[in-house]
């Protein structure tokens, strides 16, 4: 009896940390900024937009796909790549922590113009 | 009459000796002084064959001229190796290989013992490397060439830039059966560490076959792609790239893009030669000497 009692009492309390903590996380998560998703799409040999502009320390989310063939995303500077399949989504999320401008690039061999095929990321303060 | 002194004295008495690699001028008509084992090869990089464009009015005379450079040269070399980027990429099947054909016929005019070649991204990475087979053989192998062990690794049949588990297993296979000081070159078209990836010079999975190289103590790395002269250290690996034949780019990351360096029509060819490497191999030392697509 006395065991149950103190079963009971335990649970009560885990149950009432847990709530306590999952409204501590609801608040750290509304606090932190929202991811902005950017929609990037590839052809040969061009990304479209090729020029993208974010803000320092605001999370983002491209979402790339190409409409040919097999592409390459590589922005170097914050070690973010992916492959782009044709008919897939490909997602990549980071965090732009410095500023300036940078080159992201296809650096899978895509045809001709491959060596062309590149856009600039611009972070600002 | 001057006393002739040969190339290895020269560079001792200029100061430029040492273990490792010594960086030379050209020094036409000096004769060369081999010890029994000593040799030298040539290397020739990014012909680029079928371009088209203003940063090389002479796209069709530029390699033939080199060819005639090559030719003239007093001694001859052990061998030619060709690092790649033989053709300019096409998409046209078709196209790949009429360009393939031609350069093959070209370069058969060089007087050499052996010519050796290997892809550059432009001839394989479009179609896995089928069409550059077809012409010039394997896309990897290896040679041993008077104790001196030479792999040719491949990093652009696979268009991600990869060499591949496969290749990597074939590597570590390889390098198990070489002596810890065996002396070791590797040919490569891509640099195999990360120059300037911004640009694509780069191999994504390189840093795995430097990982498999390090062991060994003499290995010394030629490469291409880049259309200049580089020289890098990963560890005790040296990292060598070499000029091109068709038109010269930018320094790494010199510049937003890597577009090539314009004609200079007062200073014609400026940027683009090709390079002999003598093997000394009782000073475990290579040394280069650069050569201009002309030859005074």
């Amino acid at each position: 009896m006395t065991n149950r009692k103190g079963a009971v009492i335990t649970a009560v309390t885990l149950a009432l940390l847990g709530l306590g903590y999952g409204a501590s996380f609801i608040a750290a998560e509304a606090a932190a900024p929202r991811v902005k998703v950017i929609k990037v799409s590839a052809r040969r040999f061009v990304y479209s937009p090729s020029n993208l502009t974010l803000k320092k320390g605001v999370p983002v989310e491209l979402e790339l796909t190409s409409s040919d063939v097999l592409m390459g995303f590589n922005l170097p500077d914050f070690n973010v790549r992916s492959d782009i399949i044709p008919g897939k989504v490909a997602r990549v999320r980071f965090v732009p922590d410095k500023a300036g401008k940078f080159i992201f690039l296809c650096d899978i061999f895509c045809g001709s113009g491959h060596e062309q095929m590149q856009g600039t990321l611009t972070v600002v303060d | 009459m001057a006393k002739a002194i040969d190339r290895r004295q020269f560079l001792r008495l200029a100061g430029l000796g040492g273990v490792g690699v010594v960086l030379g001028s050209a020094l036409p008509g000096v004769a060369r002084a081999h010890d029994n084992d000593d040799f030298f090869f040539l290397q020739l990089s990014d012909t680029h064959w079928g371009f088209q464009g203003p940063p090389n009015p002479d796209a069709k005379g530029t390699l033939k001229k080199a060819i005639r450079s090559v030719n003239s040269l007093r001694q001859k070399p052990d061998f030619i190796m060709f690092t790649g980027d033989l053709t300019h990429t096409t998409d046209d099947p078709v196209e790949r290989r009429r360009r393939m054909a031609e350069f093959k016929q070209i370069v058969g005019e060089l007087e050499a013992k052996t010519v050796r070649f290997m892809p550059g991204e432009h001839d394989a990475s479009l179609d896995n490397g089928k069409a550059f087979q077809e012409f010039f053989g394997p896309t990897h192998y290896t040679f041993d060439h008077k104790d001196v062990h030479f792999i040719v690794l491949d990093n652009v049949s696979d268009p991600r830039a990869l060499i591949g588990d496969e290749q990597l297993a074939w590597l570590a296979a390889d390098l198990e059966k070489q002596a810890a000081d065996a002396p070791i070159v590797v040919f490569t078209h891509r640099p195999l560490f990360d120059l300037a990836p911004q640009w694509d010079w780069a191999t994504r999975d390189g840093a795995r076959a430097i990982e498999l190289l390090l062991p060994h103590k003499n290995v010394t790395v030629f490469y291409g792609h880049i259309h200049q002269e580089n020289h890098h250290m990963t560890g005790h690996i040296a990292h060598h790239s070499a000029k091109g034949l068709m038109f010269a780019l930018p320094a790494p990351g010199s510049q937003p893009n890597r577009t090539p360096v314009p004609w200079d029509p007062a200073h014609p060819y400026q940027g683009l030669g090709f390079r002999d490497v003598e093997a000394d191999l009782d000073e475990a030392r290579y040394t280069i000497t650069e050569y201009p697509v002309v030859r005074a």
